[in-house]
């Protein structure tokens, strides 16, 4: 066991053996090794977050055919420093009447949910936080108080566009928790766990392999979650004037903001964990936990982009839509594939690999035809009885000649 | 260590890097209030109305749905993690458990009560 493999017990051990030499005690110790590695954590996490505005401004101007910045730094890359500088030397007004305590604390409660969500990922088989073995149910709940804060902000702003905002935004996520938890037990039912660590172990076949629809709709559900386009109802610009977060500025502002797109990252990173395998790449992982770390956050990376790349490329769409898609097709959707990959994989497990991997994949492309077709069917009789059948026209224009 | 210790711990620092944050810039920032800035913004002319709208009674009605389906999955995790040592009889109970909840979709569906209207 050396630095390469373990680094954090032998930096544990290390500070542990410094700390006792100083006469303190040991649960003392403990707590201060585990309150410094939290700091480290958190600290790399916000320049992580500098750099994720820095990508987003970026990658935002390529799709729409622009550079970007690019004045302040090589290609732009103290960009995001100077907005920090801006941010912090900013008045902080807050509205008249609003409500003081519930206004100020809401972007802090906003950005807190998404930095606690870092104490399960695993970053390596032998760096992560806690290895919670309800790790699933902790993601869900740590999630809520995002929930939570947008609706304090909307609510205490003093102001009808940013309570509107607020309560269809939460609407939206709310619901789309729904199959966002369902598909949450689709990889623990294929592992038999809830903790992060204990479903990456399980992976050798990676769960996007036998459940990818699964993958899918976890990616919908999640791209609703963060409140991001094409699920920015409340956030759009042209409808509700930037919804819950009208009335902030300066650093608030920045907290609302920064958090959303660290709270996309990390989405990224738990649908690696989930569908794509987290830090094992053909045991790589095994080499080092430095290896593990780069595999993960590329893959999380991947995650981002492909999160941004479905905002930048596709129109927001209407709050009532939104509803309409959830509870009428992805939920019911969501349940049938939950129930269909339960009973195959109790089936199908100990049968030939291959035998399983192709029944569970050929069945999720089933399962999406049909979907999408009993969707089209459903549709065109809509259409139809809104229009009338097209045979009508016809022989309307037969008489007529 | 606890493990849940820990997990207070990440609680108390990732509060206290925002708070960090937005006192710095409560600090660094000037303080000059005036009645325009404070205002509420509406598009750049004076609000017109109340500014707590009244609550739309169809969002309580997608929360209550929501807290449906939110208790049925707490009760699938246990199921979920111990579906593989059980075999088949048990896939087909949590399945039985599934669609009598979908019933209650459905049954919610035609009563019209997931319309936004």
């Amino acid at each position: 066991m050396n630095f390469w493999n373990d680094p954090l017990k032998i930096a544990a051990d290390w500070l542990m053996g410094i700390f006792t030499s100083w006469g303190m005690p040991e649960i003392g110790a403990q707590a201060l090794i585990a309150f410094l590695g939290i700091f480290l954590l958190i600290a790399i996490l916000m320049v992580l977050d500098i750099f994720l505005v820095w990508i987003e401004r970026k990658v935002v101007a390529r799709f729409q055919d622009r550079i970007g910045p690019n004045r302040l730094g090589p290609y732009g890359l103290m960009q995001p420093f100077a907005d920090i500088v801006k941010l912090l030397i900013k008045e902080d007004t807050t509205p008249a009447g609003a409500d003081k305590v519930v206004y100020n604390i809401a972007p802090m409660l906003s950005m807190m949910s998404v930095l606690i969500l870092w104490a399960i990922v695993p970053l390596a088989p032998v760096i992560l936080g806690v290895d919670l073995n309800v790790g699933i149910l902790f993601l869900i709940a740590a999630g809520s108080i995002g929930t939570l804060s947008i609706i304090m902000a909307g609510w205490s702003s003093n102001n009808k566009f940013a309570m509107v905002g607020a309560f269809r935004q939460v609407a939206v996520m709310i619901s789309f928790e729904v199959p966002m938890l369902a598909m949450l037990l689709i990889p623990t039912v294929l592992s038999g766990s809830m903790g992060m660590n204990a479903i990456i172990q399980k992976q050798d076949i990676w769960f996007v392999a036998l459940a990818p629809l699964g993958a899918l709709i976890f990616l919908i559900a999640a791209i609703a979650e963060l409140g991001r386009a094409p699920f920015d109802m409340a956030e759009g610009e042209s409808e509700l004037v930037s919804g819950y977060n009208i009335e902030y500025s300066g650093m608030k502002f920045g907290m609302f903001y920064a958090g959303e797109l660290l709270h996309a990252f990390t989405f990224g990173g738990f649908w690696s964990i989930l569908f794509f395998g987290g830090y094992r790449f053909f045991g790589l992982e095994k080499v080092s936990p430095f290896l593990a770390i780069a595999v993960i956050l590329f893959k999380a990376m991947i995650g981002y982009w492909i999160i941004m790349w479905v905002k930048y490329t596709m129109l927001r769409i209407r709050i009532d839509h939104m509803l309409a898609f959830n509870w009428k097709f992805l939920t019911p959707l969501s349940f049938v594939l939950l129930m269909m990959t339960a009973l195959l994989n109790a089936l199908l497990r100990g049968g030939s690999t291959w035998l399983y991997i192709s029944g569970m994949f050929l069945s999720n492309v089933l399962l999406a035809w049909s979907a999408l077709e009993i969707a089209r069917t459903y549709s065109r009789r809509e259409r139809e009885k809104a229009e009338g059948p097209k045979q009508a026209l016809g022989v309307v224009a037969e008489v007529h000649h | 260590m606890n493990e849940w210790l820990y997990v207070g711990l990440f609680f108390i620092v990732g509060l206290l890097i925002p708070v960090g944050a937005i006192g710095v810039a409560a600090i660094l920032g000037p303080k000059k209030p005036n009645s325009i800035k404070q205002s509420t913004y509406e598009c750049g002319i004076e609000t017109v109305g109340d500014s707590w709208v009244q609550f739309k009674a169809q969002y309580y009605i997608f929360a209550l749905v929501f807290l449906v389906f939110d208790v049925e999955t707490v009760f699938l995790f246990p199921w979920a993690v111990k579906l593989a040592g059980l075999g088949v009889f048990a896939v087909m109970e949590g399945i039985v458990f599934i669609l009598i909840l979908i019933a209650g979709l459905v049954y919610t569906w035609r009563k019209g009560m997931l319309e936004w209207a």
